[in-house]
């Protein structure tokens, strides 16, 4: 890698590392938040600077951490410096300096990762500004690349980080580890943030596709974070990590290279990933254990029959069977209207047509699609009627065209 | 959830084939989001406790006198009896001879 290359891939990877333990060496809190921040940017720019003339360093990670750990000491002595000053001068007591250790080793590093995970989608703050923090501390976006896959502003972005540390820091969250009582709660937030962060990825209609499968990327990092840690390597924890693998096995094929949505029934399945259809098929099997059937199991399940293509009647019973469950657990009107297709894939369009009708999701689009999708072959016009329904209410241009696609079949 | 015999037994392909027109049930009442909970009452191990003069008398099963026995309940949100009334028709419970669906309110707390 060159230098134009290697400063933007540090960046990516060793940001983040470097904000957490600075975060963390200055109070255990969320105090020094600006200033682990400021200190990572600024060695950076040395890194600019210095790396311009005299070349890349042989191992440019540690120079990053020997950099960062300097300008960290130097800004506690000159902080150290002056508040003993000023407690001198009001109490005449001889000033204490206590060093600071910064630990950047590899053992550290998860540790404080895994902590801010946690502190970071704690539940004083909103899933939007758990997810910003999380891209933005853990994995080290820049503000208006944070912007640019919520499909935001920067200016937007800025006052919500703002505004989240500043809550933060008021409910005085501690970056650490939560006690073993309130673990399976605070794993429970952190999974749903991990869970939104992926799908924002996975559904954006962002066309950069960069951005979106970063977005995916992150997300699975962060999840498998938890899975290497002993307390949080918990059957949820894998069954989330197993649904976002076999997601994100697609995503070659979601999308045309006009940026056009591909549906599952039209994807060329030869772009489907196998190592990563195969990695999620490991954590499913892992995440098989204890006697607690989480959302993330059932949707992860869902999503591996989806990685088998050819229609069989078991695969569509499964499907049903496991939307039956999911529904009890947690309603979503998604949830619902997939459920519908299913059952007119397991027990034929007469019977889902008639289910379809009691869900009256009539402001989503995706409700007409589906009845739309259910009439075709068994009342053409009635299946037109709700195709140009579903049109006429679909907000996003590739929504409009999915469905113009459905009509020009007729 | 009223049958009006528990004791008969049902081959395993019956059993199978109610069980996933119970879980379609139960789907499509969640599909709406009506669900609340519900539960089957399996009949083994059941006891009845009844006060005779002698004082009181644990029997076996809910059967032998009582002519129905509950096989199970479920919870929904209705917005009126009539809705719950369309709920119950659903039940595949209602194709055995002589088995019945109450529809009853929850207390309020």
């Amino acid at each position: 890698m060159n230098q134009q290359e290697i400063i933007p891939h540090l960046f990516r990877t060793e940001f983040r590392k470097i904000t957490t333990v600075l975060c963390k060496s200055f109070g255990n809190a969320f105090n020094g938040i600006e200033i682990a921040e400021d200190i990572a940017s600024e060695t950076f720019l040395s890194a600019i600077e210095t790396w311009t003339y005299k070349g890349i360093p042989e191992n440019p990670t540690a120079w990053l951490y020997a950099v960062a750990k300097n300008k960290a000491k130097n800004y506690i002595t000159r902080n150290q410096l002056s508040t003993n000053k000023i407690a001198t001068e009001l109490k005449q007591s001889s000033p204490t300096t206590h060093e600071i250790e910064i630990d950047l080793s590899e053992k550290n590093i998860t540790d404080s990762q895994l902590q801010m995970l946690f502190a970071v989608c704690h539940p004083t703050i909103s899933p939007e500004a758990q997810i910003g923090l999380a891209l933005r501390i853990l994995c080290g976006f820049g503000i208006d690349e944070i912007a640019n896959a919520l499909l935001s502003n920067k200016e937007t972005i800025n006052k919500r980080l703002f505004r989240a540390k500043e809550k933060l820091r008021l409910e005085n969250v501690k970056i650490e580890f939560p006690g073993e009582a309130e673990i399976d709660n605070r794993l429970e937030t952190v999974l749903t943030t991990l869970y939104l962060l992926f799908s924002e990825g996975y559904y954006s209609e962002s066309n950069d596709t960069v951005v979106r499968e970063d977005l995916c990327m992150e997300a699975m990092r962060l999840t498998y974070l938890l899975i290497e840690n002993d307390q949080t390597n918990q059957p949820n924890v894998n069954a989330l990590l197993a649904l976002m693998c076999f997601q994100s096995s697609r995503f070659e094929a979601r999308k045309n290279s006009n940026g056009e949505m591909i549906l599952y029934d039209d994807q060329d399945e030869t772009l489907w990933n196998d190592e990563l259809i195969s990695k999620g098929a490991y954590f499913l099997h892992k995440a098989a254990h204890g006697n607690k059937l989480s959302k993330y199991h059932l949707e992860a399940s869902i999503a591996y029959w989806y990685t088998i293509k050819e229609d069989t009647k078991e695969k569509w019973e499964s499907i049903l069977q496991l939307y039956n469950q999911l529904l009890q657990l947690e309603y979503s009107p998604v949830a619902a209207l997939n459920r519908t297709y299913a059952l007119s894939k397991a027990n034929g369009k007469a019977q889902a047509i008639i289910e379809a009708e009691k869900l009256q999701l009539t402001s989503n689009h995706f409700y007409f699609t589906l009845l739309g999708e259910l009439y075709k072959g068994i009342n053409d016009v009635k299946a037109k009627e709700n195709f140009t329904k579903a049109l006429s209410i679909a907000k996003t241009q590739a929504d409009k065209q999915t469905i113009l696609k459905k009509l020009d079949r007729f | 959830m009223r049958h009006e015999d528990g004791s008969k037994i049902a081959s395993p392909e019956q059993m199978q084939t109610w069980m996933k027109q119970t879980m379609d049930w139960i789907g499509s009442i969640s599909a709406q989001n009506k669900f609340v909970s519900g539960t089957g009452l399996p009949f083994a191990d059941a006891r009845v406790v009844k006060t005779t003069s002698t004082g009181k008398v644990v029997t076996n099963g809910p059967f032998g006198d009582i002519k129905e026995t509950i096989g199970g309940f479920i919870t929904v949100k209705a917005d009126s009896v009539e809705e719950a009334v369309e709920f119950a028709k659903g039940c595949p419970v209602l194709q055995g001879e002589g088995n019945s669906m109450e529809i009853r309110k929850v207390a309020k707390k």
